[in-house]
């Protein structure tokens, strides 16, 4: 069933994707559409174009995960918009093309910002394909049944379609479909998930079995641990970085991990799930993985208002969030630890951690609000960021070019709102129905929406997938455009002035597609298992401090200097990028300690933010009497 | 040559209004989200405080920025349709004359 839908959905967008691609003859209609775009579709789209892997999987595995937190990310991106609505739009209507460059350069024709508002429209689109590719991947493991790297090379080939035969305008109906089809059914979702309630043994409508994990009591006598239940012999003992510590079992002949809590009565030992790496392949919970042997999805309720062993059922979406959010709710969440056990095997332990409603439903267990200054600091850094990003994003900021005048660009602004504003309140609903409804791999919480979906019917499932693949298309469809354009538009036609005929562009940009729709399936299949809200947030933090500077400043403040744009792009592209590649989390991803990581800080965009703008200034005033010379 | 637009747009005297209008609005907003993340800086358990059938602070906060976005840009649209109904008027009634 999951793979028809799937494959019809997709023989449909390609089909469309041809019948469009005739009559895509000229370079107006293969980079805006034509022009013609009406402001509703265009609304549609722009949603379509925005609610991205990250809004759908990351956003929901991070919540299902960590909480209010990961809707944080739903709160600024949707804030962004605003940016977007009554500063950019319609002025950039007016001034652009095709391309981000077109409105950036548009009073200047200075060589200095086309070729750094191209060389940041590529970064930018690269920076956010990354996410999206991996989100792909992700979703043909359970849909198809194919390993990562395949569903990676799979959307890679059907974007390049997509783009090569149409460009933006095979684009703009795969994004109105797609956004249109991922509201209705992600509504459908979470009306299923309040009707369904709580309950503290979720069995997925009695189609899964619920798994009760066991504790142990145990003493310490001596340096010796020893476990009460003699069935059980100690095998090894490890502590990770902040002092986590597990042992391993053994009992019946079998080999487990646990997780040692200390309580006021003594050492409690819980069960955990465990992968390790042995010589003859991966073993998951004590047995060699096979197509009965793999790790049981999470997420579930201990405790309601108190009470354990109780159902609710059916719920409005007041009392829902109200439950979730009591301080005497208790959710079952799950930690990952990494070590190498004393056998010298790698050992991953998902390992359990109770927490109660009322933290789960604030900001704390991701962002450490109540932490360090670095912590806030980091905290306040990334709300910046989301905050200035989108009116910064090159496949958003082109599609203002796909309509007839600025009012349609103010209106389809708005129709994007309304779209996606509901569309994040759905989020929180979809991730806390996963992180309630054992629907989260732990090893992996971008496939909490699908699988939530799964717990209900497999038809839904299939559907839910099918549009989560649709989100990657009509995504990566946009930033595909939008990097072509830089490429064949900005950089070959604009910048390097080589003569080539209206077909000849449309050439061009379709030959870009293939080359960066190969750059972008290669960096899918090397960020692997990253969320992919995080990735994105990364993006908004590149666009915010390499365009937004130079979009605000060239339309108010009057003394703006073409070296001045040019100057901002480039620092702004390039502190970013330094200050992301030096942060903890990118040092956790080398396999190096984070505390050693030389910037504190995961968020760049409140250092490189206002460095571009500082730059910009500076510049731009010192650059004064060059300007009025020329 | 400068870049010239996709779709050539018609003169728009109501341009700078929006404009001013459009910065005011932003602020407005822009006010509305830095008192969101200052709360949750300075004074994080207050987010943790049920205000609203049975909802905590940030729950009912992050929704209201989320529909205060919608009835921002509602209210924006109309006083551009507005100002763009006046000037269009105005135009009219001068090319008749």
């Amino acid at each position: 069933m999951a793979i028809t839908i799937f494959l019809v959905f997709v023989f449909f967008v390609i089909g469309l994707s041809l019948f469009l691609g005739n009559k895509t003859k000229t370079s107006k209609a293969y980079y805006a559409a034509g022009g013609n775009i009406h402001w509703g579709v265009n609304g549609i789209a722009f949603a379509g174009d925005y609610l991205s892997a990250a809004s759908f999987l990351g956003i929901c595995g991070m919540i299902a995960t960590l909480g209010f937190d990961g809707f944080l990310y739903s709160i600024g991106y949707l804030a962004g918009w605003i940016v977007a609505l009554f500063v950019v739009a319609e002025p950039l209507k007016r001034l652009g093309k095709y391309t981000f460059t077109d409105a950036v350069d548009a009073n200047y024709n200075s060589r200095g910002i086309k070729l750094t508002a191209a060389i940041s429209t590529l970064v930018v689109s690269i920076c956010y394909l990354i996410p999206q590719m991996v989100g792909a991947g992700v979703l043909v493991q359970p849909l198809l049944g194919l390993p990562h790297a395949w569903g990676v090379i799979m959307v890679g080939a059907i974007v390049i379609t997509i783009v090569a035969t149409a460009g933006m305008a095979s684009t703009t109906y795969v994004q109105f479909i797609k956004g249109t089809l991922l509201i209705i059914f992600s509504t459908i979702l979470v009306a299923a998930v309040v009707i369904r309630g709580l309950s503290t043994q979720p069995d997925q409508g009695g189609t899964v079995e619920y798994y009760r994990y066991t504790d142990l009591t145990a003493q310490i006598s001596g340096d010796a641990l020893i476990v009460d239940d003699p069935k059980y012999t100690v095998l090894d003992q490890q502590e990770i970085k902040g002092g986590y510590k597990f042992v391993k079992l053994s009992a019946d002949g079998m080999e487990t991990w646990w997780y040692i809590s200390e309580t006021e009565s003594g050492l409690v030992l819980h069960e955990t799930q465990s992968t390790v790496m042995k010589a003859d392949g991966k073993w998951i919970n004590g047995s060699l993985e096979s197509d009965t042997n793999k790790l049981r999805m999470v997420g579930n309720l201990e405790r309601i208002d108190g009470e354990g062993d109780v159902e609710t059922g059916k719920l409005n979406v007041f009392s829902f969030l109200a439950k979730l959010s009591d301080k005497d709710t208790l959710f079952r969440t799950w930690k990952t630890a990494n070590f190498v056990d004393s056998s010298e095997q790698k050992v991953t332990v998902y390992y359990p951690k109770l927490v109660t409603g009322d933290q789960f439903m604030r900001p704390g267990l991701k962002f450490k609000v109540e932490g360090t200054f670095l912590e806030k600091l980091d905290f306040l850094s990334l709300m910046i960021a989301l905050f200035l990003g989108t009116a910064a994003l090159p496949h958003i900021l082109i599609r203002y070019y796909t309509v007839p005048n600025p009012a349609s660009a103010r209106k389809s602004t708005i129709v994007a709102i309304a779209a996606i504003g509901f569309f994040y309140i759905l989020t929180l609903f979809m991730g806390l129905g996963a992180a309630i409804n054992g629907s989260i791999n732990p090893a992996d919480s971008n496939m909490s929406a699908p699988l939530l979906a799964r717990s209900f019917s497999e038809i839904l499932f299939a559907i839910i997938s099918a549009i989560a693949f649709a989100t990657v298309l009509g995504t990566v469809s946009g930033l595909i455009v939008a990097a072509s354009g830089a490429v064949a538009h900005d950089l070959f036609d604009r910048y390097l002035k080589i003569k080539m005929t209206d077909q000849q562009k449309v050439r061009a940009g379709k030959i870009t597609a293939f080359v960066i729709g190969g750059i972008a399936i290669l960096l899918g299949i090397l960020f692997k298992g990253i969320n992919v809200s995080f990735l994105v947030g990364l993006a908004f933090a590149v666009a915010a401090s390499a365009n937004l500077p130079a979009i605000i400043m060239l339309l108010f403040w009057k003394k703006t200097t073409a070296r001045g744009i040019a100057a901002s792009i480039t620092v702004g592209i390039l502190s970013s990028l330094i200050l992301i590649a030096m942060s903890p989390e990118l040092y956790t991803l080398y396999g190096r300690n984070p505390l050693d990581a030389p910037i504190p800080l995961n968020n760049p965009g409140i250092i490189s933010i206002p460095l571009s703008f500082i730059t910009l200034v500076v510049v731009s005033l010192l650059t004064q009497k060059k300007k009025e010379i020329a | 040559m400068l870049h010239e637009p996709a779709t050539p747009a018609a003169k728009d005297p109501s341009g700078p209004y929006k404009i001013k209008l459009g910065v005011r609005m932003f602020i407005v907003y822009m006010l509305f989200y830095a008192i969101f993340v200052a709360i949750n800086l300075m004074f994080p358990k207050s987010m943790g405080m049920i205000v609203f059938a049975g909802l905590n602070l940030v729950t009912v906060y992050g929704f209201a920025l989320i529909i205060v976005a919608l009835i921002e840009a509602l209210i924006y649209d109309l006083l551009c349709r507005k100002k763009e109904a006046f000037y269009k008027k105005q135009e009219e009634s001068t090319g008749k004359a």
